[in-house]
């Protein structure tokens, strides 16, 4: 009981942060785009008035995951933790400098291309280095000898799938943040920012369909195992692809963008959901299962009513967060004072 | 050394917490003083006190920033350089690492609505309100993550069954008996840092000529902040010297040399260990003192080094480390006292610029108090990583690529370093308190 809940909580955890951060991650690739462009009176206010509030919210939920991860999943620590160090350190070292270009560029004293750019580009790396930790979670990219892990390094950079991973992972970060941008931008009242990020989201629209089908196609050869199951449950993905129709049609023609950027949530919480249900019970294949490796019981009920504790908190201050910002029109038209 | 992966996860550890604690002490030191100065403000409709209060945020959400980034390192990288550690802990104290993701979470939620939110509210006790979350949250990660640290030298609450930890108290484990004078102990020290911070500040200002009143409100409230939280600080390391001597006497006995156990024992301060002999030179010896400090009685029994086998020594450099604590905390103690004193004893001077200049360095002075705490604290629970369960030397990873690794930190921590100062300054200097003053009239 204790390892379905643990691991259901932490995977809405991740797509939420999948969420948020393919927004913020996007956000700032485009505000980089904008600014090269000399766009700049139309959409990078609209992005900075998101972005500006809630930066540090999406960090938190990524830590959320990894240490609750820990908490349920102990022994994940020591596998993933074994070997990940070269490749975590690199998605770290971009959070940090994403993270902290950010405040420089945003409340240092003044605007500085260098300091954009890397804030646009390590949006797009980040995305794609932390997606390979799904990557190794199917299994054949590490080897377990005796009690020693080690990441196979060729494996991953020769693999297929891998690849397709990366590549879905930019793909959907643009697209994702392209629809609700052009959602902003519209309730903004922001014409010029609409049509600019309506034109992003078709144009995304695309790519991010094509490599989700090719996931399906590496994955068969990758690991049968998981490919099978996922065919099983063949309508979750179907539900997801007609999810993502909807939204499409309804941006291409610039109707009701609010609830299609709903209809690219549900798509990408049909497919994530897809994905992670039929990827139980490993948590790392073959290694790790979360029966096997599931925290005491104690613990487990701990965690929980920690979790639900926290949740009451929290659930309240974020409504408050999206109430005061993100919902408010006059806000996001930028007719209140910010200091 | 730098093929061996124990060392460099050691080295790589200290660099980055070492780093990340600056940021963490001043993320949760400074919130309670822009809530007071806003709250003072709001109340005597003094705008001097709300520009004071939005300065202080100001900087505040950049170190924030920063320390959000380092925070994150660390969470992922006891996991990256100390697996075995790591999912050991796992099992027994993860419910306060987890609880401290619930404790950031609302003081980020809060901090990004007190931030865009200075003139959105009629009432503005509205807006003071919403500095209070930013508090608890801070103090909040402050009291969970000083569990955990509690944890690593008083492990309890589980039982150990052929390598399987069963039986699992996570409460136990949680408010472990390192607790209650380490969190206390971490928590006013940090008001403290936060308090000589901005009152180093205010008083470097006051030195360069700038005489604006505003300034001498700065120093003024920043100083009653040291006053109050280095005697409390005093008065809880205190609580946490008696700690040790119960609970990890090893710790202690190697920060006084001391090594016979014996009653009426005498303290060290200072010198140069002879190790052979276990004879200190040229050090300051006051007589009972330790026992004093050690159990409230002159003629008490503190436990000497010598009872324990020599490998499990902690390392006796921090001896120095706990020595310049000691009396690095006595001058901040003494000179907010004397601020005090001046100021509410007409015939002194607050304002004398020696006492400003002193004040001026109590800031710096005190990050590094509160770093030779930590190292005192780490390195004294040597070679123990878990306290009598895990050493270091078994739970570090086993790859081979931590120094590469450490060197690409060390760039990344080398560079925020630098450019954080520089960023502050500009910040700080691109609206200057006095212009701002003027806007701010025409609004209220
Ligand atoms: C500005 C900061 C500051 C100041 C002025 C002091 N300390 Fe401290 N001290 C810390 C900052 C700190 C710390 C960084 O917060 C530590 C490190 C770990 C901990 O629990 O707190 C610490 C640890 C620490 C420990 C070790 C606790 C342990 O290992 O469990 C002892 C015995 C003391 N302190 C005692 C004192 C005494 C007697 C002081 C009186 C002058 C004092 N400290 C001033
Ligand atoms: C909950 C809080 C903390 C945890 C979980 C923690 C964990 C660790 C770990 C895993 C190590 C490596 C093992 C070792 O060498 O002892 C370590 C070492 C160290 N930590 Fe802590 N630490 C905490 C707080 C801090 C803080 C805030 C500092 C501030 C500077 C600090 C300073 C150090 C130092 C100096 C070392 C190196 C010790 C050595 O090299 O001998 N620690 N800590
Ligand atoms: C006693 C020492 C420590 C204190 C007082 C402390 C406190 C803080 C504070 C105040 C922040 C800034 C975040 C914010 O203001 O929202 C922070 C960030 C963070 N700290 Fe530390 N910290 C300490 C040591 C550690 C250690 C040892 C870890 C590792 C487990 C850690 C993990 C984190 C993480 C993950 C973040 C980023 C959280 C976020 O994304 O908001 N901290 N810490």
């Amino acid at each position: 009981m204790i390892e379905y809940i643990g691991i259901t909580v932490l995977w809405i955890f991740l797509y939420g942060y999948l969420i948020i951060a393919s927004i913020d991650f996007g956000a700032g690739f485009y505000s980089f785009y904008a600014k090269m462009t000399d766009k700049k009176h139309t959409i990078r206010q609209v992005i900075d008035r998101y972005l500006s509030p809630v930066w540090e919210v999406t960090n938190v939920f990524l830590v959320f995951f990894f240490v609750g991860l820990i908490g349920f999943f102990p022994a994940t620590a020591y596998y993933y933790g074994t070997a990940l160090l070269v490749p975590g350190t690199v998605a770290l070292i971009l959070l940090a400098i994403r993270g902290s270009f950010y405040a420089f560029a945003n409340y240092g004293a003044r605007e500085n291309n260098f300091y954009l750019f890397l804030y646009g580009l390590t949006g797009l790396f980040i995305p794609a280095s932390l997606s390979t930790v799904l990557t190794i979670s199917e299994g054949g990219f590490i080897s377990v000898e005796g009690g020693d892990v080690k990441l196979l390094m060729g494996e991953l950079f020769t693999s297929p799938y891998s690849w397709t991973v990366v590549l879905l992972a930019i793909t959907s970060v643009l697209f994702i943040s392209a629809s609700f941008l052009t959602f902003y931008a519209k309730r903004a009242g922001d014409r010029d920012a609409h049509e600019l990020m309506r034109k992003f989201t078709l144009i995304w629209s695309g790519p991010t369909i094509l490599f989700s089908f090719l996931i399906f196609v590496t994955l068969r050869n990758h690991n049968a195992e998981h490919f099978n199951a996922m065919l099983e449950i063949r309508w979750i993905f179907l539900f997801s692809l007609l999810s993502f129709l909807t939204a499409v049609s309804l941006i291409y023609k610039r109707k009701r963008t609010g609830i299609a950027f709903i209809f690219v949530c549900f798509q990408f919480a049909f497919a994530f959901f897809g994905y992670g249900y039929t990827h139980l019970p490993y948590l790392l294949y073959p290694h790790l299962t979360i029966y096997e490796n599931v925290t005491s019981p104690e613990m487990g009920i701990a965690l929980i009513m920690a979790f639900i504790a926290g949740l009451m908190l929290l659930i309240p201050s974020l409504f408050l967060l999206l109430r005061l910002f993100i919902f408010n029109v006059e806000y996001a038209r930028g007719e209140k004072k910010t200091y | 050394m730098i093929e061996d992966p124990v060392i460099m996860s050691r080295w790589l550890t200290f660099i980055t917490l070492a780093f990340h604690i600056i940021l963490a002490t001043l993320g949760v030191g400074i919130p309670i003083f822009f809530s007071i100065a806003e709250y003072i403000g709001i109340k005597r409709k003094d705008p001097h006190y709300l520009l004071l209060a939005k300065r202080w945020t100001r900087g505040y959400t950049i170190l924030v920033a920063v320390g959000v980034v380092t925070g994150t390192i660390i969470g992922l990288q006891l996991s990256l350089l100390w697996p075995s550690f790591m999912n050991a802990s796992g099992h027994v104290i993860s419910l306060p690492l987890f609880m401290e993701t619930f404790a950031f979470f609302f003081e980020a939620v809060f901090l990004g609505i007190y931030l865009y939110t200075w003139d959105r509210f009629k009432n503005r006790i509205y807006h003071w309100l919403l500095s209070i979350p930013i508090v608890i949250g801070s103090t909040g990660s402050a009291f969970f993550i000083t569990s955990v640290n509690a944890f690593m030298n008083t492990p309890l609450g589980f039982d150990v069954d052929n390598g399987e930890l069963t039986n699992v108290q996570p409460l136990v484990a949680m408010f472990n008996p390192a607790f209650p004078s380490k969190f206390s102990h971490v928590l006013t020290s940090a008001y403290l840092t936060g308090a000589f911070i901005l009152a180093s500040i205010a008083a470097f200002q006051l030195l360069r000529g700038r005489t604006h009143v505003y300034y001498k409100k700065a120093l003024h409230l920043a100083m009653i902040g040291c006053f109050v939280f280095s005697i409390a600080t005093v008065i809880n390391g205190d609580f946490s010297g008696k700690f040790l001597a119960s609970y990890q006497p090893e710790k202690l006995a190697a920060a006084e040399w001391h090594f016979e156990t014996e009653d009426r024992a005498k303290l060290v301060l200072g010198g140069i260990l002879d190790p052979d002999e276990q004879e200190v030179k040229y050090g300051i010896e006051i007589p009972l003192a330790l026992s004093i400090i050690a159990f409230n009685s002159p003629d008490a029994e503190v436990i000497g080094l010598n009872e324990f086998p020599e490998e499990l020594w902690p390392p006796l450099m921090i001896h120095y480390f706990f020595n310049f604590m000691v009396s690095a905390g006595m001058f901040l103690a003494g000179i907010s006292f004397i601020y005090i004193i001046f100021y509410y004893v007409n015939r002194f001077n607050a304002l004398s610029p020696w006492l400003l200049r002193a004040i001026a360095i109590s800031g710096p002075l005190s990050i590094l108090t509160m770093e030779s705490g930590w190292i005192m604290t780490e390195v004294g629970r040597q070679p123990w990583i878990l306290r009598g369960f895990l050493k270091v030397s078994e739970a570090a990873t086993t790859s081979e690529h931590v120094f590469e690794m450490m060197v690409v930190y060390v760039v990344l921590y080398f560079t925020l370093g630098i450019l954080l100062p520089i960023i502050l300054i500009r910040v700080f200097s691109k609206k200057s308190v006095e212009t701002e003053l003027e806007k701010q009239q025409v609004i209220l």
